[in-house]
């Protein structure tokens, strides 16, 4: 029992636990999922859909913060990919063809490819600090795909790449299979290899790491292309749900909830050890407090308030100051039971 | 050949000095690149422009429409010099900006909604400091929670913009004090007495001095008995003050409260800090230099709407423009490390 509540995970899956609860008392129908035509459809179902790019940059973003960076661009490069693909296939002979969007979802990929390793030669060879080596593309980016809409938003009428953002295989949305097969993708080489200790050791002390014979520097800058790859995934996902490409509101702020993913699921800020299960808790936390708020009549403008009331708990409640103050409970609790079976 | 060897040899003393002054003054020298960089974009604008940029008109502007972002810059300055960061200033902004819109248009007096604003930026502020002081948050984290906060409190306040009629507040925009051909507004003067202030505090009292010594070396100001807490505390609460106050200024200045006002503008004050020379890990950096780098910021600004160019050229060029300074501010820190 001890070992279950001291696991690191307990926390964030409690509150999505939680969040889950409340909303089924809300409404009974929340759990509800029906099977139309083989496709699964329920509130559950529309946020794993949801999630999706939240899902894919948050999972850079925990590599890029176990290195001890941090990637303020992904939401940037998310509207460049975006941008970049729908563009290609606005301007293509033949937009519905599948080849066309196949090549539009290599071509964009790239391009985040680019910017990634951009952020990553900044950080990793120049030693500029992260937050604002990734300010940099964070802000010229996005001026970067409104010159690459004309400052337009380019709309496509293109089924194939519809499919990405709407469409269903095997009884599951395609844009959660994709952000499913990056998370186990990611897990499998961080984890199944050494790359995840070596990660978390350059996160750890990146000095001593090199001084240890880790490749560093390849390391840095691997993690940064990473989060840059997945970020233009999940901006083709994002174009593709709208079948438009948005230079100035794809991804906007979602740096910001992909830090507060990794943040919730436990990883911390300075680095290090790092925790791919709870980013993946993280992100459903924030897809489905999302969705209680909007469910609850709540203007979705007014939803970050709440986001900040869960920023303040989690951390106060991951601050040394309150786990000491458990910590002691605890200890004064196991003495005074030691006390009595003594007695 | 003899005549490149000469030459530099000829020239070899005025280059040692401006080494030995390079080498005394270090931590100016991003300033200076920064005041150099407003020189050249003066000149550009106006070979450009064909002399039509350079004027009494434009300069005032440029004080005019920029007066919120250096008084959110200079609230970024104390914070940044600690080595921290405010990422929730934009948001703080709308949300005092909308609340004492609302404020004055259900009746209250200017003189009572006025405190309220500066109040609930500090209180905002005040939250940051203690997150960041007491509980250990990274002040990254921390003021994410203020961004989130103060964005969802202005749509609380107001879903929509509201017009503001009180002619106390309305008159801070519109009165223009002649000076010859230069004129300035009340909201230009009180950015200056804001900046003159934040100068002095930074530059001549016990409080400024431990803002430097905290981003020079925290472990170390906190050894030498200098009160660590209480001033990072209150570099928050001096930041959420100037955010309440930046509100004030950009009410004044739109005539209106907005909940959408300033997202992203926290990005505008840190590029404006970083390309004025202060090092975002701490402990270096003027303010003065803060108000350099949101006039180079203003004037790019200014020249590309002159130009009829696209917006999106804005978002690059500053960009790029920070990205030459972190680069330029990376070398020097690095050539003045040894000899530390």
């Amino acid at each position: 029992m001890r070992n279950i509540l001291r696991h690191r995970l307990m926390w964030p899956a409690t509150a999505l636990v939680a969040l889950i609860v409340v909303n089924t008392i809300a409404s009974a129908n929340f759990l509800k999922i029906t099977v139309n035509d083989g496709e699964l459809y329920g509130a559950l179902i529309d946020i794993l859909r949801n999630s999706a790019p939240l899902m894919l940059v948050a999972l850079g973003m925990t590599i890029v913060i176990a290195t001890r960076g941090i990637d303020l661009s992904v939401g940037a490069v998310m509207a460049v990919s975006g941008a970049v693909a729908l563009q290609f296939i606005a301007g293509s002979a033949d937009p519905t063809a599948v080849g066309t969007v196949a090549i539009a979802v290599v071509i964009a990929v790239l391009v985040a490819l680019v910017l990634g390793a951009w952020n990553g030669f900044l950080v990793s060879v120049l030693g500029i600090q992260p937050i604002i080596a990734t300010l940099v593309l964070m802000l010229a980016g996005r001026g970067a795909a409104l010159l690459v809409t004309e400052g337009k938003i380019t709309t496509v009428n293109s089924a194939p790449l519809k499919f990405l953002g709407t469409g269903y295989a095997v009884a599951l949305p395609v844009a959660f299979l994709i952000a499913a097969a990056a998370v186990v993708a990611v897990a499998l080489v961080e984890r199944r290899t050494a790359l995840g200790v070596l990660t978390e050791s350059v996160g750890i002390n990146p000095e001593a790491s090199r001084l240890a014979g880790v490749r560093s520097r390849g390391i840095v800058w691997g993690a940064y292309a990473v989060s840059g790859v997945l970020a233009g995934i999940a901006g083709i996902i994002y174009a593709a749900n709208t079948s438009a490409a948005d230079a100035n509101n794809a991804g906007q702020f979602i740096e910001l909830y992909a830090i507060l993913a990794v943040v919730l699921g436990g990883t911390s800020l300075m680095g290090g050890k790092f925790s791919i299960a709870g980013t993946v808790i993280g992100v459903f936390i924030i897809q489905t407090l999302n969705s209680t708020i909007l469910f609850v009549g709540i203007p979705p403008a007014q939803a970050p308030v709440f986001f900040a009331v869960v920023v303040v708990i989690v951390v106060v409640a991951q601050s040394p100051r309150i786990r000491g103050l458990f910590g002691r409970l605890t200890a004064r609790r196991d003495r005074a039971a030691k006390a009595e079976v003594a007695s | 050949m003899t005549a490149t060897l000469t030459r530099e040899e000829t020239s070899s003393s005025p280059t040692s000095r401006l080494s030995t002054f390079v080498g005394r003054h270090s931590s100016m020298m991003p300033t200076f690149a920064a005041l150099g960089i407003l020189v050249l974009l003066f000149i550009g604008g106006e070979a450009f422009l064909r002399g039509d940029f350079v004027t009494p008109r434009t300069i005032s502007n440029l004080l005019l429409d920029n007066a919120y972002l250096l008084v959110l810059a200079v609230g970024m300055t104390f914070v940044i010099l600690t080595g921290g960061i405010d990422l929730s200033v934009g948001s703080v902004m709308a949300f005092t900006g909308i609340l004492g819109a609302r404020m004055l248009a259900e009746g209250t007096p200017a003189w009572v909604a006025v405190p309220v604003m500066l109040l609930g930026g500090a209180v905002i502020g005040l939250m940051i400091g203690i997150l960041v002081q007491y509980f250990n948050v990274q002040p990254f984290i921390a003021s994410l929670a203020g961004l989130f906060l103060g964005r969802g409190l202005a749509y609380v306040v107001s879903l929509s913009s509201i017009k503001v009629e009180d002619p106390a507040i309305l008159w801070l925009q519109s009165t223009r004090i002649r000076l010859g051909d230069f004129f300035i507004t009340p909201t230009g003067i009180i950015a200056l007495l804001t900046l003159a202030a934040a100068a002095f505090v930074l530059q001549f009292t016990r409080f400024g001095r431990t803002i430097y010594a905290i981003g020079g070396s925290e472990a170390s100001a906190r050894l030498m008995g200098l009160k660590v807490a209480r001033a990072k505390l209150l570099a928050y609460v001096i930041s959420g003050t100037c955010a309440g106050l930046a509100g004030l200024l950009i009410t004044a200045y739109s005539g209106a409260g907005y909940p959408r006002n300033g997202v992203g503008t926290e990005l505008d004050a840190i590029a404006a800090v970083v390309i004025g020379g202060t090092i975002l890990t701490g402990g270096r950096g003027y303010v003065l230099g803060s108000m350099v780098g949101v006039f180079v910021y203003g004037t790019i600004k200014t020249i590309i709407s002159f130009m009829g160019a696209e917006q999106a050229w804005m978002q690059i060029i500053v960009g790029a423009l920070l990205l030459v300074f972190i680069v330029v501010q990376r070398a020097i820190v690095a050539k003045a490390e040894p000899t530390r």
